[in-house]
């Protein structure tokens, strides 16, 4: 299997659909969310009013993103209870489906990044360009509260590429679209692999803190059957999450992907010929939930070769 | 049921500390850019950007305003709009451009109604104490009612007209015959709302909302403008000191008429 | 999810800026920046009464800026903002250049669609129409409506087109809309028409009392007089009254809002407190005045068959009788202070202030009115009281004792009266009515005895309804939009110009509401595009030469009546028997008969320079053959001047004086102006020692004339429970087919909206700025509810401009018109008011 082309195995055995379902679903999803906040400017039945930053459905159910309020409740301003409410709901919500479902299955910049990243792969540039340490988007994150305090100011919207894109589409503001997104691509495609999204979005760092204890997770249920083709590990945003859960085997680890840095992308499952990886719960981590050897001569005498 | 092991990860106590001045380090650094990037970024307000009504102070507003839009959204005159990047106003925060669309003072205040953290101060609800800015006449020399024309469009497309925009009338020295309106903003009044803005027909406006820290003067505190105080009070000062005023020898003063003369002061 | 108010406002606001940014497009001056001689030369303002003077600066054809005329009397150099944007008001981006046809098939149609067309095609149609209109039906099926604006010329011009060459006096002004109670008033009480005073008054009276007057917006420059006065004067004091509070309570020392129609018993209140204080000067009503008292009951203008003249005693009867002084006393007796103020809802200290100004020896009171008074189904009546008033102290006809009707338009004096274009007019106040009148006019035009016809035609309001009927049916609309500005549109203005039997013309600079009415719109030269003359309010005349030439095929109004007399052989128009008394005119044209006369062809063409050596164009002139306006003025100028006069009184100067005069204020004799009328010094007419004379009348007295209260055609009831107001505002000139092609005046009041008391929106549900459906038993409109601002409503009333042409507010006013004057009451009627 090329780093290059990873999935073709995949899509030799389970077919397009099954070697890119979820990747499809994805981007369904990250244009479905699009899609709600630019029905109303569009066809003037305001669905979703607002941007991702703080919104209202229907008229009724507000939402804010938790990150901007806590930049905002260090800056020294505690917002309306409507707001509040609003963090409360979409804070359980990523409990609930994973933290950094919002990188992955929402946030409109994934889209760049993924595509700088596809590029990457193509190119053959998969291990150029600048290497940061895993906890430097933690790093910015934590500056960036620490300067919102001192400054009392919400600073990260100052710079947020994540809100201005959406926001920019939302409104109508097209040269910043094609401006921002242009940049996030070229970072991406030349800063390194995934260096934003992975290394210095602090937004994405944020919602991995609460990817620590959602309860929604990427399971290598059948791990038993993984044929180290390496395919998972290409296409993963953030490789280094995989490897304790389906390589575990032997430390008695849990077959569940537990880092708060996996996005739940689910890219792993559309590229696994084998069927390793499936969606599951964090409690599902027992050394039992590990589903027993079932594969085929054929599947073994590959291992083994 | 066979239990995980519990991960055990040995870190000794030098890759600790490491780790920690590593990671102190760079939240350090990263706050020192990101400082000096915001107080770059933030600036000042440009003159001809206003803020919606409700809008806490600047600096307060830049602490509450997540740029969520939906002020901008339910504002049914579209006179909001959110600033784009790359120009002077902070991006993606609602303001408004007086001279393209101005406020019509909405009774019900959507805007402020709309947002939801509380940028725009809820306890807003009568229109007419909103704070916007004010409105000021900054160019005497070319606004058609210095010059004696009656043009007076400003004053006339003031929602308080007769309150926050008067008209003070002297007489006109040149024509001998006619009279000058001088619009004239009471700034305890003004909403800033920027309909004279607006219509002023001018090329260039001779009335603008400014800010109300580029739009006032302060009197200072060892002073008092006596007549004004006579006029809050309701009476003189001193009164009760039974002050007295002899008559005089020799003349009378003519008597005094409540109209005529140049705006006989009524207390 | 349904549609919010807010995206629907929202929706609406987008339309509106859309409107906005395409009108910015339309009128755009000549840029005065470009280096270059400006060539400049004396001018008037295009808009209201009041006359400023300006100077026009004309740069390669094209006017490039204006102001106002630093040395003008009346002005000295100000403006208001429309005439601070007058160059630009011709230069709007639809501008009429050709003649535009309804036509199906490459012919005339009546539901065609316009095409352009030559002046000759288009002069082809009309005059086949007009030709089989006079054979069907005769000279009462052709009928004219012209303007206040048209200049003095072009009045004179339709004058002798209609009733003489037509032998129709269906010939009207827009005046109609707006002086012709005045007119009335000024006719029955001095016997002869126009005010008395003049502007000096602005600086000579100690009070001014405004009556249905908002001179602060629609007399902005006198508003600056007065107020200057105000300011400068000790004890000088204001007082006004409206049906609700405009700019001018904003001086007024005694403000006062009445309930519409009960200005009559203010009046007549006023009148009493003066004779029960015996404050009246009994020298002069023993002298000057005569006692009478009015027909009442006398109906409201409208169709015989409505309800409300059904019920009426005697429908425009204006005939008043001689009576002594004790019956007028008595006659006024019954408006006591309380009665007044019960009726009126003026608190009695206000109305005894206002009283006691007037009845006040020592003070020159000087009393103003507009549409207020004018607009009004008792209209002249009410005019007839202030005079009462006035003749009551002898406070008339000298400086700062002044009764003074404005007028709205800049020639409703010049042209609309003076050069007889009422119905019932002829030049120099004589009427078709009176057989001697007919004859002095019919001498000075040439003409054999009878040739016009002594029935008054068609009024205004009347012209509407003949049209709806059939029974006027080549009609020719010049210099107004009166499809917008005639009460009743759905009922009583459209049906008659969509009628299949009539031809509709219509001449305009721009695509007016009433030009897409029509089946014929010709494109007419505007303003400074000829020469011209207007009358303002104080009698002045002002003159203007041709500044620059029309647009395309743009032709003056004037050009357009004799050109298209010229379609029309004498034989067609005239019958035999008139004919066969000058048989000298057979085979001629009407054009050869009326104005190849040798008076108005009596000048010579000639270059028109001033004293710089400026040179001047005059199209007509050069069109014709020799210098019109002079003959024609020169003519009309015989009506004051030959031997035998009827009615003196209204001598004008010379031609060229005026071209050399920052306008001359009539009667003009000795080469001197007259400032004050009536009165010995200042009038010639008046011979020394008789003091005052009112010589209109041949006993030389003016007449008191009583006249009750009445109630108003229309009022508020339980289903339309609102008086509607309608009006004008500063910023824009009528119905705004040139102000609101000038972006920034659009942009300063863009739409019209409904003023509104707080309260009344309140009960109604209603919020600022919420769209609102305004409807009468008539029609129904569109507008957004105003309950802040210039004008403060009292509960009960609404205020409507009628400047816009989205929002047109004559659908829900009632034709009803003052009896007398047949001038519709655009202040009255009743609307309610709903959620849109």
């Amino acid at each position: 299997m090329s780093m290059k082309h990873p999935g073709t195995s995949a899509i030799e055995t389970k077919g397009l659909w099954g070697a890119y379902k979820w990747l499809i679903l994805r981007r369904l999803s990250q244009a479905f969310f699009l899609a709600l906040f630019l029905v109303g400017p569009i066809s003037g039945y305001w669905l979703v009013k607002g941007t991702l930053a703080s919104s209202l459905t229907l008229d009724v159910l507000p939402l804010t993103d938790p990150f901007i309020f806590l930049q905002s409740l260090l800056a020294g301003h505690v917002m309306e209870t409507s707001a509040i409410i609003g963090v409360l709901i979409l804070s359980a919500a990523y409990f609930i489906v994973g933290g950094r479902v919002y990188c992955s299955w929402v946030c409109p910049v994934n889209v760049v990044s993924d595509s700088a990243s596809w590029l990457r792969r193509r190119l053959g540039w998969k291990k150029t360009g600048i290497k940061l340490p895993r906890q430097s988007a933690l790093w910015v994150m934590a500056g960036v509260f620490v300067t919102s305090f001192v400054s009392a100011t919400l600073v990260w919207e100052f710079f947020n590429p994540v809100t201005i894109l959406h926001r920019s589409i939302v409104f109508g503001a097209f040269t910043t679209v094609a401006f921002i997104a242009g940049v996030m691509f070229l970072i991406e495609l030349i800063g390194g692999d995934r260096i934003w999204c992975s290394r210095l979005c602090p937004v994405g760092a944020f919602y991995g803190l609460i990817g620590k204890v959602s309860l929604v997770k990427i399971s290598a249920k059948n791990r038993k059957a993984c044929n180290d083709c390496m395919d998972c590990y290409a296409v993963c945003p953030e490789a280094h999450v995989i490897s304790p859960a389906l390589k575990g085997e032997k430390d008695q680890n849990g077959p569940v992907i537990l880092s708060g840095d996996c996005t739940n992308c689910a890219r792993c499952l559309d590229v696994c010929s084998e069927h390793v990886f499936e969606f599951s719960l964090r409690t599902k981590n027992t050394m039992d939930d590990v589903r027993p050897f079932e594969g085929d001569a054929d599947k073994d005498s590959t291992k083994a070769a | 049921m066979t239990q995980t092991k519990a991960k055990q990860k040995t870190v000794s106590r030098r890759d600790f500390l490491g780790n920690a001045a590593k990671g102190a380090c760079g939240v350090g650094l990263i706050s020192l850019a990101l400082g000096a990037a915001v107080r770059e970024a933030e600036g000042k307000l440009p003159a001809d950007a206003i803020r919606p009504p409700g809008a806490l102070a600047e600096k307060d507003f830049l602490s509450a305003c997540v740029r969520c839009g939906l002020c901008v959204r339910d504002c049914p005159y579209d006179t909001l709009d959110l600033a784009d990047l790359g120009t002077e106003t902070v991006t993606g925060t609602p303001y408004f451009n007086a001279r393209k669309i101005p406020c019509e003072m909405c009774e019900d205040i959507p805007c402020v109604v709309a947002c939801p953290t509380g940028a725009l101060d809820k306890s807003l609800t009568n229109i007419d104490d909103a704070r916007m800015g004010i409105a000021v006449l900054v160019d005497h020399e070319n606004c058609l009612n210095f010059n004696g024309l009656r043009c007076d469009v400003c004053y006339r497309v003031c929602p308080l007209i007769d309150e926050a925009i008067t008209l003070e009338r002297s007489a006109n020295e040149r024509t001998g015959k006619h009279a000058v309106f001088i619009p004239t903003v009471h700034g305890d009044k003004c909403t800033g709302c920027g309909k004279c803005e607006q219509a002023c027909v001018l090329p260039d406006t001779a009335i603008r909302v400014l800010p109300e820290r580029l739009a006032r003067g302060k009197l200072g505190e060892h002073y008092r403008l006596g007549w004004e105080e006579k006029r809050k009070l309701g009476k003189s000062l001193i009164e009760g000191q039974h002050i007295i005023d002899l008559p005089d020898r020799g003349y009378s003063a003519p008597a005094q008429t409540d109209t005529g003369g140049y705006k006989g002061f009524k207390p | 999810m349904k549609l919010t108010r807010r995206d629907f406002m929202k929706a609406n606001a987008a339309a509106a800026t859309a409107a906005v940014a395409g009108v910015s497009l339309t009128a755009k001056a000549a840029d005065a920046a470009v280096p270059g001689a400006i060539r400049w030369d004396k001018g008037v303002c295009r808009f209201c009464g009041t006359g400023c003077g300006v100077l026009i600066g004309t740069r390669e054809g094209k006017i490039v800026a204006t102001q106002g005329d630093p040395d003008a009397p009346v002005n000295k150099g100000l403006n208001c903002i429309k005439g601070y944007f007058l160059s630009k008001i011709m230069y709007g981006q639809d501008r009429l250049t050709q003649p535009l046809l309804r036509k199906k098939d490459g012919k005339f149609h009546k539901e065609g669609d316009f095409e352009p067309v030559s002046w000759d095609e288009a002069f082809d149609v009309m005059a086949e129409k007009w030709k089989e209109a006079l054979k069907k039906k005769g000279p009462t099926s052709v009928g004219m409506f012209g303007s206040g604006q048209w200049t003095v010329f072009e009045g004179y011009t339709a004058s002798k087109l209609m009733k003489a060459g037509f032998r129709s006096n269906n010939l009207d002004p827009n005046a109609r809309h707006c002086m012709a109670s005045a007119v009335g008033a000024f006719m029955r009480t001095f016997g002869i028409d126009e005010p008395m005073g003049c502007y000096d008054d602005l600086e000579h009276a100690d009070t001014f009392v405004l009556w249905g007057a908002n001179m602060a917006e629609m007399h902005p420059i006198l508003w600056s007089r007065m107020t200057n006065t105000r300011l400068t004067k000790p004890g000088c004091e204001v007082h006004v009254l409206s049906t609700y509070e405009h700019r001018c309570f904003d001086l007024a020392d005694n403000g006062m809002v009445f309930h519409p129609q009960t200005d009559l018993a203010i009046l007549n209140y006023i009148a009493n407190y003066i004779i029960e204080n015996k404050a009246y000067n009994q020298d002069f009503i023993g002298k000057h005045v005569n006692f009478n008292a009015t027909t009442t009951d006398i109906g409201y203008g409208l169709r015989p068959e409505h309800p409300l003249e059904q019920a009426v005693a005697n429908p425009g009867k204006g005939k008043f009788d001689k009576i002594s002084f004790e019956e007028y006393a008595k006659s006024v007796s019954d408006y006591t202070l309380e009665y007044a103020s019960k009726l009126s809802g003026v608190p009695q200290d206000k109305l005894l202030k206002l009283a006691q100004a007037y009845a006040d020896p020592d003070r020159k009171v000087a009393s103003y009115w507009t549409m207020g008074f004018n607009q009004h189904t008792r209209g002249v009546w009410v005019n007839s009281l202030l005079y009462n008033v006035h003749l009551l102290m002898g406070k008339i006809s000298e400086p700062g004792n002044s009764p003074f009707s404005l007028t709205g338009q800049p020639s409703a004096c010049g042209t609309a009266r003076e050069v007889g274009t009422f119905s019932h007019r002829l030049p120099a106040d004589l009427v078709v009515g009176k057989e001697e009148h007919r004859k002095f006019a019919e001498k000075i035009w040439k003409l054999p005895d009878g040739t016009i016809p002594p029935k008054p035609g068609y009024h205004a309001v009347l012209q509407h309804r003949m049209l709806k009927d059939g029974k006027l049916n080549a009609y020719w609309v010049q210099c107004n939009n009166n499809m917008q500005a005639a009460p009743n549109m759905n009922e009583e203005g459209y049906p008659g110009y969509r009628n299949p039997e009539n031809f509709i013309a219509v001449s305009d600079p721009y695509p007016t509401v009433t030009a897409l009415s029509a089946d014929l719109i010709l494109p007419t030269a505007m303003w400074m595009e000829k020469e011209g003359a207007y009358g303002n309010a104080e009698r002045r005349t002002q003159f203007w030469r041709q500044q620059v030439s029309a647009p395309g095929e743009a032709k003056s109004d004037m050009w357009q009546m004799m050109e298209f007399a010229k379609r029309f052989k004498i034989e067609e128009v005239w019958p035999e028997e008139l004919l066969a008394k000058m048989p000298e005119h057979r085979g001629k044209t009407m054009y050869e008969v009326l104005y190849e006369n040798g008076n108005v062809n009596a000048y010579p063409l000639e270059k028109i320079t001033d004293d710089a050596g400026n040179v001047y164009d005059n199209d007509e002139s050069e069109h014709f053959g020799f210098y019109v306006q002079k003959g024609l003025f020169e003519e009309y100028r015989m009506f004051n001047t030959k031997g035998d006069i009827l009615k003196k009184g209204h001598e004008m100067a010379p031609f060229e004086v005026y071209h050399k005069a920052r306008g001359i204020r009539w009667p003009v004799i000795d080469g001197k102006e007259t400032l004050w009328r009536f009165r010995e010094g200042y009038d010639p007419h008046v011979k020394a020692g008789e003091d005052v004379k009112f010589y209109g009348h041949k006993d030389g007295r003016a007449n008191i004339i009583f006249a009750p209260y009445e109630p108003a055609a229309e009022s508020p009831d339980q289903e339309y429970d609102l008086w509607l107001c309608t009006g004008r505002v500063l910023e824009h000139w009528h119905s705004g087919s040139m102000t609101r092609r000038v972006p920034e005046l659009h942009k300063s009041f863009p739409h019209a909206v409904i003023y509104m008391n707080p309260a009344d929106a309140k009960k109604r549900g209603l919020r600022r700025g919420e769209e609102v459906n305004v409807s009468s038993r008539r029609g129904e409109i569109k507008v957004r509810v105003e309950t802040r601002g210039r004008n403060r409503v009292p509960e009960g009333l609404v205020f409507i401009p009628w400047f816009d042409e989205g929002a047109l507010v004559n659908k829900l006013t009632l034709d009803a018109t003052d009896p007398l004057s047949k001038e519709t009451d655009y202040k009255k009627c009743a609307c309610k008011v709903m959620k849109a």
